[in-house]
């Protein structure tokens, strides 16, 4: 027998193979984000420092350990459940916000053949996902038995209904452009430099998918259901130790979510800025051409708008944000959606495409 | 040993009888939404094993991304007594059993047909085999299907417009706020900058006597 996994396995091998080998691959998926969260946090703490004229974090490991020691420190804290809790419910809530947001990952293309999954639908996949994430609040809030908690869970339900209209249409338009659902087509659509991007033709578009993403994260300047001088911290007032650090992972890989999905239907994806460099070789490999590199540098960018906008701005109102959700952006992505629907038909249709 | 495919479907129908059932059963109304959630996640499970993928994924935006969020924020607002309800459940279940019963039937007739009846799908299953059923779905709504789904938008339309025509009732005696004044202010609304002439300080002259209650507060200290 050459295969000794065969002969333990049995007739079943190859599906069983299947599944074990797409579960060692969502472990390399998943383990490389963590990390980026983590240090996600850190940079975060660096750049508000910077923001600020203060230092940041110095001190374990001169900052660079800083993240694996506030990880430590949740781990080893006790879990206090509130008195009349709903002991399931409180403890489901963080699992059901992280899983949705982990899940996304699965149809997000790296480079032309770096997808866990490839399929048609892969946008229409995102949005689900994107959408049941609100549950792990919904539910922290509920099951925590606290007014601060509750009044932050129905901030955030309604908040996240709202903007997910807005972010669903500004995609429509993406979809429209590129012909497609599948993100890889997406990214090939916009192929052909800088000039190419998506961002160029669909600029509300962008400025709506990217307000509304950070609105959707629960990011500063839309971070009411958290809103520390209003409510406290609003959802996750009640947790500690492991299931709040559930939560912040959560919101941060969210984050990361955004800003590589900003990045491949609005800013190119994995591809260069200019097709140039794919010409240019070093040590003999195209190391600038098109390739995972530039989906980095483009997802950090992305990120470090967010960190920038939660730095430079106040907190908005709460009313304000559902006028911005409900009477700005979503009469701007309809009119746009509309208006692009009629130029494709006309000859400077080329202009969208 | 069956197919896996049989096994996976056997699991998601058996996951989502089990939580339909839950969701008539359980006490708190939370929990009866939280079991309906994981009811609709099975039956999309099951359309994605048919592939399905359009129905499936839309099954899970519509109904678990926003029809549930909204039935859970209102759910969770309300006090109900359940054991309040339990009481009239005797006087109630005669009409249930016929609802159901009918409902059954109807199920059954539909059903055994499909079962029988195979020539007629065989093209609508060609284009689901194919592969993405997306964008077949699409061209048969957009094209064969055209007037139905116009006339359904309409509805939908109109549905939206008499809901909040029925809930909308303007209070003229509550205080509200205009956010879109409230953008459009300038800041020479709010503001108003003065320009006063500088004061000449008034000269403090040294010669003059001493107050005479600081001396005395001085006196008092000591």
């Amino acid at each position: 027998m050459s295969n000794p996994f065969e002969w333990l396995l049995g007739p079943n091998y190859p599906n069983l193979a299947y599944g074990l080998w797409t579960a060692v691959k969502i472990l390399i998926l998943v383990i490389p984000i963590t990390l980026c969260v983590a240090f996600l946090t850190l940079w975060e703490r660096k750049v508000i420092g910077w923001m600020q004229v203060r230092i940041g974090p110095n001190r374990v490991g001169k900052g660079w350990l800083q993240p694996f020691a506030d990880v430590l420190k949740l781990i080893f804290k006790e879990i206090v459940v509130p008195t009349g809790a709903n002991k399931t419910l409180f403890y489901l809530a963080p699992i059901l916000a992280l899983a949705p947001a982990l899940a996304a990952w699965a149809v997000v293309p790296f480079d032309p053949t770096l997808v866990l999954a490839d399929i048609d639908a892969g946008l229409l996949y995102l949005l689900a996902m994107t959408s049941i994430g609100v549950y792990g609040i919904i539910l922290a809030g509920w099951a925590s038995n606290s007014k601060y908690a509750f009044l932050g869970c129905l901030r955030s339900a309604a908040q996240i209904v709202s903007y997910e209209i807005a972010m669903g249409f500004a995609l429509v338009g993406v979809l429209m452009a590129a012909n497609s659902l599948n993100l890889k087509d997406i990214v090939l659509a916009q192929q052909g430099g800088l000039n190419q991007w998506y961002f160029i033709p669909l600029f509300p578009l962008f400025l709506v998918y990217f307000i509304s993403g950070v609105a959707e994260t629960n990011r500063h300047p839309f971070d009411v259901a958290e809103g520390e001088s209003e409510i406290v911290a609003g959802f996750h007032v009640e947790y500690s130790g492991v299931t709040f650090a559930l939560f912040f992972l959560a919101e941060y890989a969210n984050m990361i979510l955004i800003a590589t999905l900003t990045a491949i239907m609005f800013l190119g994806g994995w591809l260069t800025p200019f097709p140039i460099t794919n010409d240019l070789y070093v040590f003999g490999k195209p190391i600038f051409g098109d390739g995972f590199f530039w989906l980095a540098a483009k997802v950090f960018v992305v990120l470090f708008f967010f960190l920038w906008i939660r730095a430079s701005f106040p907190r908005y109102r709460y009313d304000q944000i559902m006028r911005l959700g409900w009477k700005v952006f979503i009469p701007v992505t309809l009119i746009f959606i509309i208006f692009l629907a009629v130029v494709m038909q006309t000859p400077w249709g080329y202009l969208f495409k | 040993m069956p197919e896996l495919a049989t096994l996976v479907f056997y699991v998601f129908s058996a996951i989502l009888i089990l939580a339909s059932a839950a969701v008539i059963s359980v006490r708190n109304p939370v929990h009866a939404a939280l079991f309906l959630v994981l009811a609709f996640f099975s039956a999309a499970a099951l359309w994605m094993l048919l592939k399905a993928e359009f129905l499936a994924i839309a099954l899970v935006l519509v109904y678990v991304g926003a029809v549930m969020v909204l039935f859970l924020f209102v759910v969770m607002m309300l006090d109900i007594n359940v054991e309040e309800m339990r009481k009239q459940f005797r006087s109630y279940l005669p009409v249930g059993l016929l609802v159901g019963a009918a409902v059954a039937i109807e199920m059954l007739l539909v059903l055994s047909l499909a079962f029988t009846k195979k020539s007629d799908s065989a093209g609508a299953q060609g284009i689901v085999v194919d592969g993405s059923n997306t964008k077949a779905l699409g061209i048969e709504l957009f094209t064969r299907y055209i007037y139905a789904v116009e006339i359904a938008g309409v509805l939908l339309l109109v549905a939206i417009v008499a809901a909040i025509a029925l809930t909308l009732r303007p209070r003229r005696e509550t205080k509200y706020q205009n956010p879109a004044e409230q953008v459009r202010v300038e800041r020479d609304q709010r503001l108003r900058i003065l320009k006063l002439a500088a004061e000449q300080p008034t000269a403090v002259r040294l010669d003059a006597p001493a107050a005479p209650p600081s001396e005395s507060s001085n006196e008092g200290r000591t």
